[in-house]
């Protein structure tokens, strides 16, 4: 379902030239739970972007669903996005002057689907995060798990293929963070590929396939496939 | 992907209460710019109107026929030498008020009398005239009242008299109902011309005027000096020239034997004053609407950076860079409607500051100038927010979301 062909990412700073990704391949099928870990610039979370189309590669070639991604328009990068990719961010990102029903909805909204469509899917989606008593609260007032439960919601309300995670406990206390990979766990389980990129090893370790990198190469962990 | 145009509403609806403060911001600099247009117009537009006004407190539309033909153009000097001009009549004078386009007329005659009270006397200007010659001249009274209206053949021992003859021959007596003497007539005094008294020629503080009829009397003639013809209009002063001359030549037997003259000279300079006084005030509201537009761009740019995360997030979430556009124009656009609509509002309550400050002054902004400065401010709303737009629609996702 996705694949990368020796990607390369160079980035430029300050006159010097980072390589981000150095020659990274990889397959990753239809429903896997993959986590990324690594050392802080070891290039995960270039990674992470490249695949949600956030980021181009300098070289390499990026195949989601068999079609080359990386030569589509920003346009079409953007349906691709909507469509088939839910994004669930280390910093929940959550609008904060929209309540947490209007936040899940904005995906829609971007797909141009019409109200009456939007209310029941919204509706659902915040229900199974068991969030139905706080659709119309602002993110301010709710605690670090319930938001990143809304944004769970968010990425998921479009029922994309794929979920991409970037630390997605990074923020929260340990009881909130068992939940949100609780949640995660279950989506993955429902069929929804799921990648995530962590710092903590206990969590990586619940994948089913561990990729681990190291300036901008990566390595199938030997027993990762386990 | 087509957004719901009601969706956009609500969100850049929502954005700006999300922000209130640039909103607030943004909202002054577009109605400071827009008021100022409204207040600059209207000072504009009170000053023109103000010299209008000056301008016809010397007599407005006026058109003077006085006897005799002194033009030069086609008349051969030696055959001006033996002709005799008829005399301007009163029945002359009456047949100028018959066009709709005449609003006022007054017969004029001049001479000098000794005009005499309790032993004091004085040669004085003794004009003989009619109700409408006030008007006409845009005198002030300065008590009792004007030649009564009436007709103006009736021979009347009444005077009205100029503030320095009442000084020099009443001094601190009320003049007022007292007779003077004027020649070996008496006329009782009705009214005292205000010493703001203007005057094309004649000092109006040492004149006496009566009744035309009294006059023609007292100076044992039939003619007159002027007649002085009031136009509706501007525009009415050239067909009610023609007019006073088809008139008169037909009264005079076809003799073409009267010159008219108009104050078209004048006009016209006041024409090329009142233009570069509009085209002054249009460049002075140009500038400063461009303020506001510069102001509205660098709101928007700031509306940007401080709304990286957001942005970024909206691309992540499959928004593509028209969306954004969209987006932050309709914004724009929100936010330029609600500043000129606030700045209409101040602008019309700054020029009712200003009439009533400076009351002489009838500052009210054209209909024009309110129908520009709202186009131009929703033109300027859009132009000037179109680069920060599509700054924000070129924004790496990547690194708007990596802002903490």
């Amino acid at each position: 379902m996705i694949e990368l062909v020796d990607i390369h990412r160079d980035f430029q700073v300050g006159g010097q030239t980072v390589h981000a990704l150095n020659g990274v391949s990889l397959t990753i099928e239809s429903g896997e739970y993959v986590s990324i870990m690594g050392p802080s610039g070891s290039g995960k979370s270039t990674l992470l972007n490249l695949l949600g189309l956030l980021d181009r590669p300098s070289t390499g070639t990026y195949r989601l669903n068999g079609q080359d991604v990386t030569a589509l328009s920003d346009v079409r990068q953007a349906q691709v996005r909507n469509r088939e990719i839910g994004f669930v961010f280390q910093m929940f990102h959550l609008v904060p002057r929209l309540t947490a029903a209007a936040n899940v909805e904005l995906p829609l909204i971007l797909a141009g689907i019409p109200p009456q469509e939007r209310l029941p899917r919204v509706t659902r989606a915040l229900a199974d995060l068991h969030l139905s008593d706080r659709s119309h609260h602002k993110p301010e007032q709710l605690s670090g798990g319930q938001r990143q439960r809304v944004a769970i919601a968010r990425a998921t309300v479009t029922e994309p293929r794929v979920l991409l995670a970037d630390e997605p406990t990074g923020n929260l206390d340990h009881s909130s963070g068992q939940d949100v990979i609780r949640i995660l766990e279950e989506l993955n389980a429902r069929g929804i590929t799921l990648i995530m990129v962590t710092h903590d090893p206990e969590m990586g370790q619940r994948a089913r396939r561990r990729l681990r990198m190291l300036d901008g190469c990566m390595t199938d962990e030997p027993d990762g496939t386990a | 992907m087509a957004l719901h145009s009601a969706d956009v509403a609500r969100f850049s609806w929502g954005a700006l209460r999300g922000f209130p403060s640039r909103t607030v911001l943004m909202l002054i600099a577009m109605a400071i710019g827009v008021s100022a247009v409204v207040v600059l117009t209207s000072l504009g537009e009170g000053a023109r109107r103000y010299v209008i006004g000056e301008f016809a407190s010397l007599g407005t539309n006026l058109i003077i026929v006085f006897p005799g033909r002194s033009e030069t153009a086609g008349i051969n000097p030696t055959t001006m030498m033996g002709e005799t001009p008829r005399d301007l009549t009163l029945d002359d004078a009456l047949a100028l008020t018959r066009s709709r386009r005449v609003r006022r007329m007054a017969p004029i005659n001049v001479g000098s009398v000794d005009a005499s009270w309790r032993g004091r006397s004085r040669e004085s200007v003794i004009l003989g005239s009619s109700h409408d010659l006030l008007a006409i001249r845009h005198w002030e009274l300065g008590q009792g009242r004007f030649l009564p209206l009436a007709d103006i053949d009736r021979a009347m021992p009444v005077a009205v008299i100029g503030s320095k003859i009442r000084d020099e021959l009443f001094g601190a007596t009320p003049a007022l109902g007292e007779w003077l003497r004027l020649g070996d007539r008496r006329f009782r005094v009705i009214g005292i011309l205000g010493s703001e008294g203007r005057s094309i020629g004649v000092d109006v503080q040492e004149t006496i005027i009566i009744p035309v009829a009294s006059a023609q009397q007292m100076f044992n003639t039939a003619s007159l000096f002027r007649i002085l013809v009031e136009a509706k209009t501007r525009e009415a002063i050239e067909p009610v020239k023609q007019f006073v001359i088809d008139t008169l030549q037909e009264r005079h037997q076809g003799e073409r034997d009267v010159t008219v003259i108009t104050q078209d000279a004048v006009l016209e300079t006041f024409d090329r004053i009142l233009g570069a006084l509009t085209y002054a005030v249009g460049g002075i509201a140009a500038i400063s609407l461009a303020v506001a537009g510069i102001l509205i761009m660098n709101v928007m740019l700031v509306a940007v950076s401080q709304r990286t995360a957001e942005i970024g997030l909206l691309k992540a979430l499959g928004a593509s860079p028209r969306q954004i556009i969209v987006l932050m124009l309709t914004e724009a656009m929100l936010l330029s409607a609600l500043g000129a609509g606030l700045g209409l509002l101040l602008g019309q309550a700054g020029s009712l500051l200003v009439r009533q400050v400076f009351p002489v002054l009838p500052a009210y902004a054209p209909a024009w100038a309110l129908v520009m400065a709202l186009a131009v401010a929703l033109l300027a709303g859009l132009l000037f927010s179109l680069m920060p737009a599509r700054r924000a629609a070129r924004l790496d996702p990547v690194l708007a979301l990596s802002k903490r």
